[in-house]
């Protein structure tokens, strides 16, 4: 699934990779179905992490994050702060996360995306917007459980060697 | 995992290097968003990064329309002239309305002009068309596909055929963020048509959804009864119709009624909305200006 630590990924592959997550973080879907969008740009950055820190760590995770904020309309620079720790934490357990098989790695990354989701609801009551709803807490289960899923798709994109 | 033999440079990622870069980046993190809730100084960041993102949600939703343009074309003629017929009574119901409408506001300008009050009634409006393109499932917000460019300005109101829609809260160069009047941050002044009674209608976050919580008990408020924007705060201009009363709960140990209402404009099915310019008669106060 992983191919060691030298990859070489094209910024193109890069690029692409995080606006698609992007588009599909804003993709019109039916009402009911809202709540229930993974949360894409937490796991693009979460996987670049594990596969090839030196290239893509925290100011990917970074940039990212603010492109995320601009997107969604939001506080600006709070996603960039949320998605750079865990990205901190995933590069410095990165060895580690990688050896563990796919369900454990899975739990590992549901760990993050509460962190994640906990840091962005703490920002929202401070500045003052606390969404208390408690179907905001969905997209972090879900997306941990498509994480076996999301890790064979970007497969493909990262190079082989 | 043989490859890390082969890779001099040193095989835990960490130390200092890494623990630094998190302090700067989330310290940099930290200084955007007290920026930006503060002050409210990055205006040009926010405008550069909805230009680059306009084209992508551009892109994410035009399937959708083009979806929404293929079905219409093939929808059936008998359909089309089912509507046709309904347009053309319709069309006809208004021009009566119209009518009346006009010797009304002949009859209500004489009358402001014996109170020697400004009449407020909209202007200038612009038709700007709704990306289907989600912000936020928790908030209610659109995206609409005018900007800076065609004169759009944060505060401006906006509303569509049957009442009051919203308001501009951010305005990039080619495209603009509304809040609903349903979003929980929004609130909007109302008043009871019937009555004339004055109060705050709040969003719930729930689409066709609006509480009145600052009615007292003896407030005279039935279901039914139709809610206007009064035109306090200048936000909105008076007079247009924002929701229909759905349910009034009387509990004699509160205070304060329990009212809700239905908004009466189209939040959640509208592809196109009017943003609107008129003419506001409260004038905020000039800025003192610095003498040499």
């Amino acid at each position: 699934m992983m191919h060691g630590t030298r990859i070489d990924f094209g910024w193109g592959r890069v690029v692409v990779l995080t606006v698609l997550a992007l588009a599909a973080t804003v993709l019109p879907l039916p009402e009911p179905l809202e709540p229930f969008r993974p949360n894409f740009v937490a796991l693009t950055v979460l996987w670049f992490c594990l596969l090839s820190p030196r290239l893509l760590g925290l100011s990917y995770a970074w940039i990212a994050g603010l492109a995320l904020d601009g997107f969604a309309g939001v506080l600006l620079g709070q996603h960039a702060l949320t998605l750079t720790v865990i990205a901190y934490v995933a590069c410095k357990l990165r060895l580690q996360i990688r050896a563990f098989p796919p369900l454990h790695q899975s739990a590992v990354i549901l760990a993050l995306l509460w962190l994640n989701e906990f840091l962005l609801f703490w920002i929202d009551g401070i500045a003052g917007h606390a969404i208390t709803d408690w179907r905001r807490w969905i997209p972090v289960p879900l997306s941990a459980a498509l994480w076996p899923l999301v890790t064979s798709l970007y497969a493909h994109f990262a190079p082989r060697r | 995992m043989s490859s890390h033999q082969s890779d001099p440079r040193p095989l835990l990622l960490g130390g200092p290097a890494l623990g630094l870069r998190l302090i700067v980046l989330v310290s940099m993190a930290a200084g955007l968003m007290v920026a930006d809730h503060r002050q409210h100084r990055l205006a040009a960041i926010r405008d550069g990064i909805a230009t680059l993102a306009y084209p992508i949600q551009w892109a994410v939703q035009a399937p959708v329309q083009a979806f929404g343009a293929v079905r219409e074309s093939f929808a059936t003629r008998t359909r089309v002239e089912a509507e046709n017929v309904k347009l053309a009574s319709d069309n006809l119901v208004l021009r009566l309305k119209l009518m009346r409408y006009e010797s009304l506001e002949q009859e209500n300008q004489r009358l402001r002009a014996v109170r020697e009050s400004s009449p407020r009634v909209v202007q200038r409006s612009l038709v700007a068309e709704i990306l289907r393109v989600d912000l936020d499932p928790f908030r209610q917000r659109v995206l609409v596909n005018k900007g800076t460019r065609a004169e759009v300005f944060r505060g401006q109101a906006v509303i569509d055929a049957a009442g009051i829609y919203g308001q501009v809260t951010r305005a990039g160069p080619f495209s603009a963020e509304i809040i609903l009047i349903t979003d929980p941050e929004h609130a909007i002044p109302v008043q009871v048509n019937r009555t004339g009674a004055r109060s705050i209608a709040l969003g719930t976050g729930r689409a066709g959804l609006l509480s009145l919580p600052y009615l007292p008990q003896n407030a005279d408020v039935i279901v039914g009864d139709l809610l206007v924007s009064s035109g306090l705060g200048g936000v909105y201009p008076p007079g247009y119709p924002v929701a229909r009363v759905t349910a009034v709960v009387r509990d004699p140990g509160q205070p304060l009624l329990a009212v809700e209402a239905e908004p009466l404009a189209g939040l959640d099915r509208d592809p196109e909305v009017l943003l609107v310019w008129f003419d506001n008669a409260i004038v905020e106060p000039e800025p003192p200006s610095e003498t040499p």
